[in-house]
């Protein structure tokens, strides 16, 4: 059933930069699936590929091996001509916003209906209803210079959408934008998701913009997919090291701890309210916990986080202690055994 | 009295005023020489730029990683012809293109024959420039194009020449001020024009008034065509506000 849904599949795609020994690995057989109509987030560090991967999804990179179906068409078996055909149904937004300087907002946003063959008049009505769609129809005869990032984004997002894709690829689109505009755009992104049914995929190296928007999502470590799976469950249980450290970055500070005590992680899953159980552990049991360090959010109306919990000193005491919290609901509890080196 | 003027200009190497003034002051035939200086090296810039925009526009898509790459020997070719072109010495091609003149024009001489030399070395130097200009764009942008579906030919005629249109048109004035310059060099193999009234009459019939006000007129079209040039460029850059347009005029 979901294969039929799948809007992008990539399948054993690897893509080598250079040959013989100076070559450059950047992707190593990834296979993922984009589903119709959600926001797929891929997060990894610098370096971990996600620019070629985003890049090998409307072919501005041909992949080394591996297929890249869009919409059920294989796009590396496309001809050049074919090819840009296709490109109208996945678009591009950058970083960069990468904006024709020399044009008007409104012609900015006639140009991909330009190269398209769309007749002017048709084309300049679409492109004011869009920039009013983006928030931005008073700035239709403004040039880029004169707009702010976010408003920049904004006419980027507005072009991007001209051509009536399926699929919007933002490759880092909030990276050089101050956190309320971030939020905004991301905003504005989740709408037209909604409402226009767009299938959008984020480039990201900020968890933040993943937990603000993805349903989805594929961490990228090495040229290599570490983990994929919904954005709730992998927050509250990152299971390898690249998400581990994309989900804590900075890791947790470091508190005053009987050097005996023993240290364990503890993740909500969601579901659960986190502030009872620290106080229902005391009262139940009769044990108090320290809390080394938290990190606890709302994703998707849900409760998910962890929470580093320093043990009592006394073995039966934190026997005691962690046997409770194991009974508890939507709550998975991990022992840290190298907490003090 | 003017006895005593002309005495005083013969003195300091003035020689033959009376027939200085009077060619200065033959409205028609120094009006004449300055139509040719400016005719023949505008008709040198048009044709430089119908070989030089195409050949640079070549030398940035046609590369490695460029929006058409061609094959690396004919680029490496490309390259050579440019650089060999614009280093052999303006005097020496001039007398080098005689045959090309004559086979074009059916004659070597005369004002119109230099406009064959003078494109010959203009055109790879337009090139050159033209790949100056190109070469400012942001690599995103292009990428962008190439992500909505833009043929490479779109891409140059819709994407690069626009959005580097004010760099370009700074190379134009830049090169048509060095095509000026070159054309009053062309008074040496016969060409017209105020370069060859200041090399005929000032330096070889020493007549030096006229020499210098050949050269003053010289520099007021370099200094016209100059501030044309700028005032164009910057009128039409939309990347720079109107803000910010009026705060530059205030602080020059």
């Amino acid at each position: 059933m979901r294969v039929s849904e799948a809007i992008i599949q990539i399948q054993h795609l690897s893509k080598t930069f250079g040959g013989g020994e100076d070559a450059v690995h950047a992707l190593e057989d990834i296979s993922l699936e984009i589903q119709q109509g959600e926001i797929f987030g891929i997060i990894g560090l610098s370096g971990a590929g996600k620019s070629t991967l985003v890049r090998c999804m409307n072919l501005l990179e041909r992949p080394t091996a591996g297929t890249v179906l869009v919409d059920g068409q294989d796009l590396t078996s496309l001809s050049e001509k074919e090819l840009r055909l296709a490109r109208r149904k996945i678009t591009m937004i950058f970083q960069g916003f990468n904006l024709l300087m020399q044009r008007t907002c409104l012609k900015n946003v006639c140009f991909p209906m330009e190269i398209a063959g769309v007749p002017s008049a048709q084309a300049k009505k679409r492109a004011g209803e869009l920039l009013e769609l983006v928030g931005l129809g008073e700035k239709a005869a403004a040039y880029p210079a004169q707009l702010s990032g976010g408003q920049k984004q904004r006419v980027a997002i507005a072009r991007a959408l001209a051509t009536e894709p399926k699929v919007l690829l933002c490759d880092e689109a909030t990276s050089a934008l101050d956190p309320t505009t971030t939020v905004s755009i991301l905003g504005l992104l989740k709408e037209l998701n909604h409402r226009l049914g767009v299938t959008v995929v984020v480039i990201t190296h900020q968890m933040s913009v993943i937990e603000e928007i993805c349903s989805r999502v594929a961490i990228l470590d090495g040229g290599s997919v570490a983990e994929m799976g919904e954005v709730q469950e992998i927050f509250s249980n990152p299971t390898t090291d690249a998400a581990r450290r994309l989900v804590y970055p900075g890791g947790v500070s470091a508190v005053q701890m009987p050097e005996s005590a023993r240290v364990v992680r503890i993740s909500f899953n969601g579901g659960t309210a986190y502030d009872p159980l620290i106080a229902s552990l005391a009262i139940d049991c009769g044990v108090k916990v320290n809390i080394l360090g938290a990190d606890t959010r709302n994703v998707g109306g849900k409760a998910v986080g962890t929470m580093l919990l320093g043990l009592p000193a006394h073995p039966s005491e934190a026997a005691k202690a962690l046997s409770y919290i194991r009974a508890q609901k939507n709550i998975t509890v991990e022992e840290v055994p190298d907490y003090h080196e | 009295m003017s006895e005593f003027f002309i005495s005083l200009f013969e003195g300091w190497g003035f020689l033959k005023v009376p027939e200085q003034i009077e060619y200065l002051s033959d409205f028609g035939a120094l009006a004449f020489n300055i139509w040719e200086t400016i005719y023949v090296p505008a008709l040198a810039t048009l044709f430089a730029y119908i070989i030089g925009l195409p050949l640079g526009i070549i030398l940035v898509t046609g590369e490695e990683g460029g929006v058409s790459p061609m094959p690396k020997v004919l680029m490496d070719v490309l390259n050579t012809i440019v650089n060999l072109l614009r280093s052999v010495p303006f005097l020496i091609l001039m007398v080098m293109v005689i045959p090309l003149s004559r086979l074009i024009l059916g004659t070597s001489v005369g004002t119109a024959a230099t406009i064959v030399p003078l494109t010959v070395a203009a055109a790879p130097y337009v090139a050159r420039l033209v790949e100056i200009s190109l070469r400012e764009m942001d690599r995103g942008v292009i990428e962008a194009a190439q992500a909505m579906g833009c043929s490479p030919w779109q891409i140059v005629t819709k994407v690069m020449l626009p959005e580097c249109r004010p760099s370009l048109i700074n190379g134009l004035t830049n090169a048509s001020i060095t095509i000026l310059g070159y054309g009053a060099m062309a008074g040496a193999i016969g060409g017209g024009g105020l370069g060859s009234v200041a090399l005929m009459r000032g330096h070889g019939r020493n007549q030096k008034i006229v020499m210098y006000a050949a050269v003053i007129i010289l520099v007021i079209l370099v200094q016209v065509i100059q501030s044309i040039g700028t005032a164009w460029s910057v009128k039409s850059d939309r990347r720079i506000n109107n803000n910010t347009k009026s705060k530059r005029r205030k602080s020059l």
